[in-house]
């Protein structure tokens, strides 16, 4: 072989290995940093697998906020209308949380409630979060499927929403 | 009526743009002189037209004007004055025109620093960049037009969104916007080049200083907004691998890949095809981020409110571009392969760089799109977290941080002397693991990130240090501005590296449910919680929080964070409050009342070590890519340079 040829060889070849290599730890850190959203009906019929981590949307349910005097302790519920969770939360809220309006809740399930490591609120008052409006209608289908058909109006609301975190997770503008 | 002549003189702008489309091009395909010289007119027409336009729609913000819809949506009459006038790009259509304008402003530098150029060329970059123009200046026009009206007008405006009411806004927009929009002219650069067909040093040289100035303000653009991010949202990060937040970096990364190829083909007629491709990726990306943050398929921080019209306008637009550019591509891209170089010359150690950049690239791109592709597919709403991008990216940066001194110390070609470089960075090798040692040993609350962190940014900085020794005292050269912008940047990676890693590994966060008088203890530094009392201001009310920091009985600062109550929208922001300093940061950022009375407060407290050494790192990058473009040999005339001898020793790359 001559030299141009053989370095060719040896590039395509270290190229290969670079590109599977690379593509391997790819997938293997996108399989363990995936998390889910579910609507609280997903968590009633038993889709969310135990143990894992996910992400709750919903509706803050009115009324539903408590808080432990003397630390930061918080629960509240979230609601698609159809279903309600509990969510335990140890931190300081969002700015928009507040009941009545959406959010999501990143944890996981213990002694059957949403232990939850981040809050995100929704972050403009004139839309509701895609993701949830999403959940809460794909709730709603399945309701309305079973034969419920009640609706409840809180789903349209289409249209990209900005979310406030708590914890790091977006940014600016 | 304002708006209206705002509104013709764009759609002028638009007919000039479009005229700067054909005319020069099919000119140049001709060699019709009279149409190639049309280009320069053309172009600086279109940036007139842009401007007046621009202004007009800033005036109209300014007398506050609610039968234009874009300023009833975004303004509000108690909105100071520098926010109306900044508030202008402050959501979508608005930041379109923006962004319209700093094109029309970089196609006019092109045209009016480019008079060494051959007019073929230069008829046909700005041709390029022409079209460019056109693209976003229908979509303003048609998709997103700030200057519609609203018939009634309305009584009162909605107000800028509050997060936006900072001098944030002011800088970050406009700077990353010239760093997005300048990737267009390496753009147009290398699409001329593959319409020419002659694709050699040349063109390369000519566009080098334009890439390196738009990745300067790329990367003053990401730093500011990562700054603001860091004191407005009250979270106290830095960086957040949020989607948008991504589409600003797949550019940057792509564009700093693309600076070290263009060296290499400039200097050494080598990778040519990559930088071309280079060239394009990083205008693409660009546009990938344009798409992604304005067609509403992100639920982001940054996203604005869109309709799918806009996004099925964008991503056919940017099909076009890309579709159109990778074509030429596959028929044009030149198959001579430049100057030989063996396994340890520096093009080994580029290509190595530009190997890792475009994996980086790439990896950011499919956590970004991933998501998107599955909701697409209907198998779920899913999100990507944060770990994802922070463990391969320090992965694929860690051999970066290695191999960086010997870059610019091992030769072009063939470094025959290899064993004299290792020697060269050996003793700096071995004070970097003694440092290692010592920092996992002695630093406070330290890991081995933090050891990794100060071993690795100290090794950067010495292999800047010897080139410096090496290339003043041994080789007795003068340094040239290529040179200094490359010391810069090396230099300002290295306290980048220090910076992130000691502040990821060492930093703490505490929430506390705080009542007057009360003290807590973080890092060795006390916060006393005064209280919290309100207060007014232009257009909010703020529940306004002191806090007492101090260490060891001294005291250190007061802080004052907030929780600001915007009447118009009735929004709620949080101010938080920091006290900066070389080593650490102080910060403190309010929350909720926690009783009725509003006596207990939920304050979150912050110890943040050296995360200035990022926002420093990253100014010295900019300053270094700024610094590059004014070498003196980009502005020697076209016959001078063609004889340029290969003055490629000990040049940087």
């Amino acid at each position: 072989m001559n030299p141009t040829r053989k370095r060719r060889l040896w590039m395509a070849i270290l190229v290969l290995m670079a590109a599977s290599i690379g593509g391997s730890l790819i997938l293997w850190a996108l399989q363990s940093n995936v998390t889910y959203l579910h609507s609280p009906t997903d968590v009633a019929v038993g889709k969310v697998p135990e143990d894992a981590r996910f992400r709750l949307g919903g509706i803050v349910s009115e009324g539903s906020v408590i808080r432990q005097p003397g630390s930061l302790e918080v629960s509240f519920v979230i609601t698609d209308r159809f279903h309600d969770f509990p969510v335990m939360y140890d931190g300081i809220l969002p700015d928009m949380f507040e009941e009545a309006t959406s959010v999501i809740a990143t944890g996981r399930i213990q002694d059957g409630r949403l232990v939850a490591d981040q809050i995100l609120a929704k972050h403009d008052e004139n839309y509701m979060p895609m993701e949830v409006a999403d959940a809460i209608a794909a709730a709603k289908a399945k309701q309305s499927a079973a034969g419920a058909g009640a609706g409840a109006g809180a789903g349209a609301g289409a249209g990209a929403a900005t979310y406030a975190p708590n914890t790091p997770q977006g940014s600016t503008y | 009526m304002l708006a209206e002549l705002g509104n013709f003189a764009m759609l002028l702008a638009l007919l000039l743009a479009t005229a700067l489309t054909v005319f020069p091009l099919v000119g140049a395909q001709r060699g019709n002189v009279a149409w190639m010289r049309l280009a320069r007119p053309l172009a600086y027409g279109q940036t007139l037209l842009i401007a007046i336009s621009y202004v007009l729609l800033t005036w109209v913000f300014v007398q506050h004007d609610l039968s234009v819809a874009y300023v009833a949506n975004n303004s509000h009459h108690l909105l100071p004055l520098v926010y109306k006038i900044s508030g202008v790009w402050g959501a979508h259509e608005g930041s379109l025109l923006l962004w319209v304008l700093i094109l029309a402003i970089w196609i006019s530098a092109v045209a009016r620093f480019s008079r060494d150029l051959p007019l073929p060329v230069v008829a046909r970059v700005l041709a390029v960049m022409g079209f460019v123009s056109v693209g976003f200046l229908s979509f303003t026009a048609f998709t997103s037009n700030p200057f519609e009206r609203l018939l009634p007008a309305a009584a009162v405006g909605q107000d800028l969104n509050p997060l936006l009411q900072d001098p944030g806004l002011i800088f970050h927009p406009p700077l990353l916007y010239a760093g997005y929009v300048g990737f267009a002219v390496a753009f147009g650069f290398a699409v001329a080049a593959l319409l020419d067909g002659r694709v050699d040093a040349q063109w390369v040289r000519w566009s080098r200083p334009w890439t390196n100035v738009a990745w300067g303000f790329l990367t003053l653009g990401i730093l500011l907004g990562s700054y603001w991010a860091y004191y407005e949202l009250g979270w106290g990060g830095w960086w957040f691998w949020d989607p948008v937040e991504n589409a600003s970096f797949m550019p940057w990364l792509a564009g700093l890949a693309l600076i070290h190829s263009q060296a290499v083909s400039e200097k050494r007629g080598s990778f040519h095809a990559w930088t071309l491709l280079l060239a394009i990726a990083a205008f693409s990306l660009s546009l990938l981020g344009a798409f992604l943050v304005r067609s509403g398929v992100l639920t982001s921080v940054h996203a604005f409110a869109t309709d799918p019209q806009r996004g099925m306008y964008i991503l056919a637009f940017l099909a076009v571009v890309v579709g159109g550019s990778l074509a030429l591509y596959a028929l044009r891209a030149p198959k001579n392969e430049g100057k030989p170089f063996v396994a340890s010359s520096r093009e080994t150690l580029l290509l190595a760089n530009n190997l890792l950049m475009t994996a980086a690239t790439i990896m950011i791109l499919l956590g970004t799109l991933y998501p998107l592709l599955v909701d697409a597919l209907g198998l779920g709403q899913i999100s990507v977290g944060a770990p994802y991008f922070g463990v391969l990216f320090t992965l694929l940066m860690a051999p970066v941080v290695l191999l960086i001194p010997f870059g610019p110390l091992s030769r072009w070609g063939r470094e025959e002397n290899m064993p004299l470089l290792l020697r060269l960075m050996l003793p700096w090798f071995v004070l970097s693991l003694i440092v290692l040692v010592l920092v996992l040993l002695f630093w406070p609350n330290g890991s081995l990130r933090t050891a990794a962190g100060i071993a690795g940014g100290l090794w950067v900085l010495a292999g800047v240090g010897v080139y410096l020794w090496r290339r003043l005292k041994v080789q007795r050269q003068s340094l040239t501005a290529e040179n200094v912008g490359m010391v810069l940047a090396h230099a300002g990676l290295g306290v980048f590296v220090v910076g992130v890693l000691v502040l990821e590994s060492t930093q703490i966060q505490r929430d506390v449910a705080a009542r007057p008088g009360m003290s807590f203890e973080v890092r060795g530094y006390t916060f006393e919680f005064v209280g919290v009392e309100e207060r007014m201001g232009p257009n909010f009310v703020s529940d306004f929080g002191t806090v007492r920091v101090s260490r060891d009985g001294e005291p250190v600062a007061t802080l004052h964070p907030e929780k600001r109550h915007y009447k118009a929208g009735g929004q709620v922001m949080t101010e938080a409050s920091y006290d900066p300093g070389i080593f650490r940061d102080v910060y403190v950022a309010l929350g909720d009342p926690l009783d009725a009375n509003r006596t207990e407060w939920a304050v979150r407290l912050y110890v943040k070590p050296f995360i200035r050494w990022i926002w420093i790192g990253a100014l010295l990058m900019a300053i270094g890519a700024f610094v590059v473009a004014f070498d003196r040999r980009f502005r020697r005339r076209v016959n001078e340079t063609e004889a340029l001898p290969a003055a490629s020793r000990g040049a940087p790359a």
